[in-house]
């Protein structure tokens, strides 16, 4: 291994010591499939002398076995490590790499090429200071080059270089290099690059990687190595606003509360006045701490433990600033999202937002328009697939602390998960706040949701029918309406007949407008159970994911998802409005069940199987789920909690 | 100050910073040849010297910001990693720490432990055990709990205890099998474990420096290589269905090098067995075992010999090769890491088999 300074073998104390103030530089490498980003890194370790000697018999093993270079050492089996890449030869997911020179540190992520795996491409070029992007001297700059320059410059990459690479191929064409090199600048104008640097290369052979090749005598600067160890970034401005995201609370005892958290900028000192956001609540430092060190001052990137003069409440999610600057709260904001996942995004669909210390629900409640990373033009989109990016507008059930990504890295990064899969589905920059939110304070209702229900002698409650098109929900629903209505209750119905015509008559039947469909009907319902009403709803909504979106929006306890169970066969056979058969004709798209997907629920509140149930017992059996749970009664007469029942 | 003193501090800025001589001396003098006349007997007039010593003040109180605070790469790691094992107490419910006995097990440990001082980690430790570890290992492992205040879970595989299985009588691929993989999801499954810590680094084998540091597994345990959930920046998604669990490697970015400096930065204990010591040995296959205990059966003609060698790795006795050395102190043990041309993993039996036989053992829930 290339640890060559003499330094080792003479006075390794004296080694230690110097190796310990290293700086430290994080780097990733992007750009087509083909360009030839796993050879350059391998060949950067290998010139590096990085490679143990098993390694490289491993490597000239596989070589031989499964690698593209013929006699010579395949440098790529380096990095592609698994074996899905090793037999197709090609990089899915992003490797970390780790050498060092005598003068820096590096950790290098080798992201993907291909379009699919740009999700990859994003995880490893978001912690980055420096973007290596490779072009292939044969093809010059192709829409993957645009594609990983523009996700590069969205993530806030300050530095670019770019590896002109195969420049064998091309005998080392001083014309070629230039011809890149002016069409890439001229590209990346519109980008937010703050350095743009080009480098004639093969990776394969070496040129110009770690060291300058006489085959380029016309290029003056430096090899990319070299590149790398001089570059001076700017990644900490210590001078920026003091953020302390609040991870943890530290109580071991009742005699200690300390907050810890990772310095996300600035810096603070013992004594400082602080201010704790959302809540607004002031002291100031008393000590900060990490481990049995008690230090003065603390700066970005230091994981420490804050104690504070006064008791305040502060809790994980809550910001800590200095009085002089402190972070902004919102819960409507404008943001750059990259999506992530095989299912498209859904606006209007609830997901998880997480930031750096905190998550909340939300949603995407529009999609201004999706960008066109060839070109950056703006497209109008009504969803994002997998691998695009746009500007979307979000609104969260709560506010949070925020900087703006472009003034903060760490502050203004949010990735939205998927409630269902759990799944990471979203990558998010925030661009600003939407002031909207402080313009709609809400109107402190002197007659409450229960004064309005105990004076109809019930609760508000939503019944909730789905199930597919002629399972019988309406005939059902209206037969428990009717039921109630006799027996003095205070009820109305929503179903397509009312709701399709009027409210959302500019819905049709694709899979984003039927999320719009429920997310209105659910909004609606809501507010009849504010009034104190119990209210059916009678909708196919074949997604689980809105359903439970329903679910959230009312109160723990009032939503009842009753789940119609007729096998399509039945349904389609009872056919009462002639629908299926217009739908197996091709006259309608989208009709659930034939060409579009109904999600059954998974734990309803009330399984309905309408081949062995009557419609009446049906009803009856709602009936009976209102009752056993006191939906039926003057709520201010029900114990909660389960008191005393 | 003089020419001589200021090329002095000049070149110390220049390792500190990493940034070259000759851009230091372009950013000095406007010049990058300027340094190299110097060295070679030139001469600055007194203004000249005046003004590029004020620059090079100037240069290192921007390089270490107001409060003159520097990170190293240790300090950034260790920062890093405390970030990570605080998010999984956030996120998680019921968190554990695989706790191996090796070396970056007690950096791990010793993370934990300053992450959330000065309360103790607030979850327990998991020792997997084989029955076949060094003995000085499990002295060493439960007095270590035991300093930490930390509570020590240690589960051995009632099955290899019932087939009494071992590497000698059931070949290594078995053994590792019964005693670790499916020791550590029975382990796993019986304490309803939500997130589980591991030692493991990037750099160690090419699947690892595949993973991400927050890795799903399902309720079978197995990581899917092709579909792992994006990670960026510092947010972690530790989001799980019941029965599905994290692994969380917050080493994931630190090397062995790394290791060892911060073992002698922060004089964390280590066992002996990585230094180097007489040892009674046999040589199979070319590779020093240390004989252990007296259920190592002696092949014809074999006898133990004294060697002064050390360990890079530690497990399962029988599997982990010895390397001849003299390094008896932690310094030494470094120099000679530095120094040597083949990676710590090859004294592992396990990973020889074949080029992704981690990556299939890690689908199948190895560690």
């Amino acid at each position: 291994m290339a640890h060559h300074d003499p330094l080792i073998a003479t006075d390794i104390k004296a080694y230690l010591d110097s190796q310990a103030r290293k700086s430290f530089l994080r780097v990733f490498t992007c750009g087509s499939v083909d360009d030839g980003k796993s050879t350059l890194i391998g060949r950067l370790l290998y010139d590096s002398k990085l490679i143990y000697e098993d390694q490289m018999a491993a490597i000239e093993r596989d070589s031989k076995a499964s690698g593209t270079t013929g006699e010579r050492p395949d440098l790529a089996l380096l990095v592609d490590g698994l074996a899905a890449e090793r037999e197709q030869g090609i990089t899915i997911d992003v490797a970390y790499r780790f050498f060092s020179t005598d003068k820096r540190k590096f950790i290098i992520a080798d992201t993907p090429g291909h379009v699919q795996y740009t999700r990859n491409m994003a995880t490893g070029g978001s912690t980055a200071d420096v973007a290596i992007l490779l072009i292939d001297a044969r093809h010059g700059v192709v829409e993957q080059t645009r594609r990983h320059a523009f996700i590069a410059s969205l993530l806030g990459i300050p530095q670019v270089v770019v590896c002109v690479n195969k420049m064998d191929l091309v005998d080392f064409d001083q014309s070629v290099f230039n011809a890149i090199d002016v069409d890439f600048r001229a590209f990346a104008d519109g980008l937010s690059f703050d350095d743009i640097m080009t480098i004639p290369v093969s990776a394969l052979n070496g040129d110009n990687v770690t060291t300058r090749s006489d085959k380029a005598d016309w290029y003056k600067g430096p090899s990319l190595l070299n590149f790398l160890e001089e570059t001076e970034v700017d990644r900490e401005s210590l001078e920026a606003p003091f953020r302390l995201p609040v991870q943890w609370v530290n109580r071991p005892n009742l005699d200690f509360r300390g907050f810890s958290g990772t310095i996300a900028s600035g810096t603070v000192s013992k004594g400082d006045e602080i201010i704790a956001m959302p809540s607004g609540k002031r002291s100031r430092v008393a000590d900060i701490i990490l481990h049995t060190q008690h230090l003065e001052h603390a700066r970005q990137d230091q994981a420490v433990t804050l104690t504070l003069e006064d008791e305040i409440d502060i809790s994980r999610g809550d910001m800590i600033c200095r009085t002089d600057h402190p972070v902004d709260i919102a819960d409507q904001f404008q943001a750059h999202l990259i999506w992530m996942d095989d299912n498209a995004l859904f606006p209007g669909r609830q997901y998880i937002l997480r930031s750096t210390n905190t998550s909340v629900t939300g949603s995407i409640t529009a999609l201004k328009h999706r960008i066109n990373v060839t070109d950056f033009s703006e497209v109008a989109a009504k969803t994002l697939e997998l691998n695009e990016i746009g500007v979307v507008t979000l609104s969260l059930s709560k506010a949070i602390p925020f900087d703006a990504y472009s003034d903060n890295r760490k502050t203004g990064a949010f990735i939205v998960v998927d409630r269902l899969t759990n799944r990471t589905v979203g990558a998010g920059m925030i661009d600003f706040a939407l002031r909207r939110s402080k313009n709609i304070v809400r109107q402190d209702l002197i007659v409450d949701r229960t004064d309005r229900a105990s004076q109809k002698g019930q609760q508000p409650t939503v019944l909730w029918f789905t199930g597919l098109s002629g399972s019988g929900k309406s005939t059902i629903a209206n037969l428990v309406d009717k039921a109630l209505f006799e027996r003095g209750h205070h009820t109305y119905t929503l179903d397509g007949d009312n709701v399709r015509h009027g409210l959302n008559r500019d819905l049709g039947f694709t899979k984003e407008d039927r999320i719009e469909n429920i997310r209105r009907i659910g909004e609606v319902a809501k507010l009849m159970s504010h009034a104190g009403l119990i209210v059916m709803c009678s909708f196919i909504s074949p997604y689980r994911a809105e359903r439970q979106m329903v679910r959230d929006l009312m109160e723990e306890d009032e939503f009842f998802e009753i789940f119609i169970d007729t096998p399509l066969a039945i349904a389609e056979d009872r056919d009462v409005k002639g629908l299926y058969k217009r739908a197996r004709a091709g006259e309608i798209k989208n009709f659930t069940g034939i060409d579009s997907e109904y999600q059954p629920p998974v734990r309803p509140d009330l399984r309905i199987d309408t081949t062995v149930t009557s419609a009446a017992d049906a009803a009856e059996q709602v009936l009976d789920l209102l009752r056993s749970r006191f939906r039926l009664d003057d709520p201010k007469l029900v114990m909660r909690d389960g008191g005393g029942i | 100050m003089n020419t001589q003193s200021l090329l002095s501090s000049l070149e110390d800025f220049a390792q500190r910073s990493g940034q070259s001589v000759s851009t230091l001396s372009r950013k000095l003098f406007n010049d990058g040849k300027t340094v190299v006349r110097l060295r070679e007997g030139g001469q600055l007039t007194p203004r000249t010297l005046e003004k590029a010593c004020e620059r090079l003040e100037e240069l290192e109180r921007e390089a270490a910001g107001p409060l003159g605070l520097e990170l190293s790469h240790l300090d950034r790691l260790e920062a890093e990693s405390i970030h990570i094992m605080r998010e999984v107490v956030a996120q998680c419910d019921n968190p554990v720490m695989l706790y191996s006995v090796g070396k970056d097990s007690s950096v791990m440990l010793e993370l934990a432990i300053k992450a959330f001082y000065p309360s103790p980690p607030p979850f327990p430790l998991l020792h997997v055990d084989t029955r076949w570890k060094f003995k000085e290992m499990y002295e060493f492992r439960d007095s270590r709990a035991k300093e930490a205040g930390m509570e020590l879970i240690v589960h051995i595989n009632p099955d290899a205890i019932a087939q009494d299985v071992g590497p000698f009588t059931h070949g290594s691929a078995t053994h590792t099998d019964i005693t670790k993989t499916q020791g550590l999801k029975q382990a796993l499954n019986a304490g309803k474990f939500d997130a589980a810590f591991g030692g493991a680094r990037r750099d160690e084998e090419k699947s690892r420096a595949k993973e991400r540091i927050f890795s799903f597994r399902n309720e079978h345990h197995r990581w899917d290589a092709k579909n792992q959930r994006p990670e960026l920046w510092d947010i972690y998604n530790a989001r799980v269905k019941s029965g599905e669990s994290m692994r969380v490697f917050p080493l994931s970015n630190w090397t062995e090098l790394d290791i060892w400096q911060y073992i002698y930065r922060e004089n964390i204990q280590i066992p002996g067995l990585y230094l180097s010591s007489e040892r009674p040995v046999v040589k199979r296959d070319g590779t020093y075992f240390m004989v252990d205990d007296d259920r190592m059966p002696m092949e014809p003609g074999e006898t133990p010999e004294m060697r002064s060698v050390r360990f890079r790795t530690l497990g399962c006795y029988p599997l982990t090769g010895a390397v001849e050395s003299e390094a008896k102190t932690l310094e030494g043990v470094i120099q000679e890491t530095l120094l040597a041309t083949t990676s710590e993993r090859q004294g592992r039996v396990i990973d020889s088999d074949s080029g992704a036989s981690m990556e299939k053992k890690k689908e199948e829930g190895y560690f």
